[in-house]
């Protein structure tokens, strides 16, 4: 009889685990809170380093499933229990078995308004990254709510990590080239505009980011080394906000038209809760903890229930390919081979 | 002596090998937090103080590592101890507690 591999959530990483788990066999299917596969990257308008459509890669996933295997929308996984050497999926009033489960859950923006010296939800012009993605997407430039085009923009990074005072020690990796590829795309919609990014450090990690970063300097974005403060409204609607220029070591004041908060990444609602009748527990960060962060990144202690994709930790999109593959070895050894 | 108008310039570097730690050390083993700081300059920016003068917390905590102990004391008597900076620290650096170990650390050796 053919196993059974259950894939909870349908973002980047459980669509690529799910192809490579059919092709070797296996009777796998997708479970999606949503009413649309992709995840995150379904909601944004261009990658980096690249900016290649990101349409593009959740189009490409998606056809390679081909139907198969199977992709069930709309469909939270409440609680996952063990039962026997198999592990039982509930829904609101369904239940579905499996042999192994790959909870590839993803994560959650940080909620902007958690922060709220920074005005978001206060103030008309202050806006997430995602929602500048969406802009991106629907009108091609950044635009204020009047409906006008900023003469001036300011990135905001970190926001939501590297903060101890939202309880976020880490770093969410993505943010830093992400308000380097937005500057330079609001730079090239607007080319009069100008741009501000406000970072405390710049993690170009990846192959073509620091190439981002120049060209960003090349394009005129200019540089603030140092964590924003506060914004506040001026008459007219104008923003003003406050940070240390650190090279200088002088407070630093301007106004903005519009101010992009760049959200980090926080363990989506319900993964600790999916993971606490397997007695797993969250890592201090509060995603997934591995076996070994080294030697076993895809496997949780428990043996048939793997993790791929960010929700055991901020990660990009190469990564949560590479781990889902990463995954679909360990899902692949345990069912078909006997002994751990 | 006879002023020919010039004098031998002074070294403009920061020299570790020779640099005193002593006040870093005193503060480190008093406040654990001083070692957290991440030079963000959340501090600086929220400074009721440093709107008005040249003052930066960071800036105060940097020279302090870097052995500059007269500098650091000088500085210290700008802050207001307020205490906004601790409200905004991400690092959870006791600010003011570090103000105040760097005065005390002051008073304590002086001659």
């Amino acid at each position: 009889m053919l196993k059974k591999v259950a894939v909870i959530g349908g973002g980047v990483a459980g669509l690529e685990a799910a192809r490579q788990l059919a092709a070797l066999g296996y009777q796998t299917t997708v479970y999606e809170k949503n009413d649309h596969a992709g995840g995150h990257t379904s909601e944004w308008d261009r990658l980096f380093p690249n900016r290649r459509p990101a349409v593009e890669v959740v189009d490409t996933l998606k056809s390679q499933l081909n139907g198969n295997p199977a992709i069930v929308l709309s469909t939270p996984i409440t609680e996952l229990l063990p039962n026997g050497d198999k592990f039982t999926l509930k829904t609101n009033n369904k239940s579905f078995e499996a042999d192994a489960v790959l909870i590839a859950t993803g994560f959650e923006l940080f909620q902007a308004e958690r922060k709220e010296e920074y005005g978001y939800g206060i103030y008309d012009n202050v806006i997430t990254s995602a929602e500048l993605e969406k802009m991106f997407t629907e009108h091609g430039a950044p635009l204020m709510r009047n409906g006008e085009k900023p003469k001036r923009v300011a990135f905001v990074h970190c926001v939501g990590s590297r903060d101890e005072k939202v309880n976020h020690l880490y770093c969410s990796k993505v943010c830093c080239v992400t308000a380097v590829k937005q500057a330079i795309e609001a730079k090239e919609a607007i080319p009069e505009a100008e741009i501000f990014c406000l970072y405390m450090d710049l993690r170009m990690f990846g192959p073509g980011y620091e190439e981002l970063y120049k060209e960003a300097q090349q394009k005129g974005i200019n540089f603030i080394r140092g964590r924003l403060s506060e914004a506040s409204e001026l008459d007219g609607g104008r923003l003003l906000i406050k940070t240390e220029d650190t090279l200088a070591s002088r407070p630093l004041k301007m106004s903005v038209d519009m101010l992009v908060l760049m959200v980090g990444m926080t363990p989506a609602e319900g993964t600790s809760k999916l993971i606490y009748n397997l007695g797993l527990k969250p890592n201090a960060d509060g995603f997934i903890g591995v076996s070994d962060y080294h030697l076993k990144p895809s496997e949780t202690g428990i043996r048939g229930v793997y993790t791929a994709g960010a929700c055991s930790g901020p990660n990009n999109i190469t990564d949560s390919i590479n781990s889902a593959r990463s995954a679909v070895v360990e899902i692949h050894r345990y069912l078909s081979v006997k002994e751990p | 002596m006879i002023d020919f108008g010039y004098a031998p310039l002074k070294i403009n570097i920061h020299d570790l090998d020779k640099a005193d730690l002593s006040l870093m050390d005193w503060i480190t083993a008093r406040d654990e937090s001083f070692r957290l700081c991440i030079a963000c300059g959340s501090c600086t920016a929220t400074c009721t103080a440093g709107n008005f003068t040249n003052f930066s917390f960071r800036e105060l905590c940097h020279s302090i590592r870097r052995g500059e102990v007269e500098k650091a004391v000088r500085e210290s008597e700008k802050c207001m101890l307020c205490g906004k900076c601790t409200l905004v620290c991400p690092r959870n650096v006791n600010t003011r507690n570090i103000i105040k170990l760097v005065r005390k650390a002051n008073q304590n050796f002086r001659v």
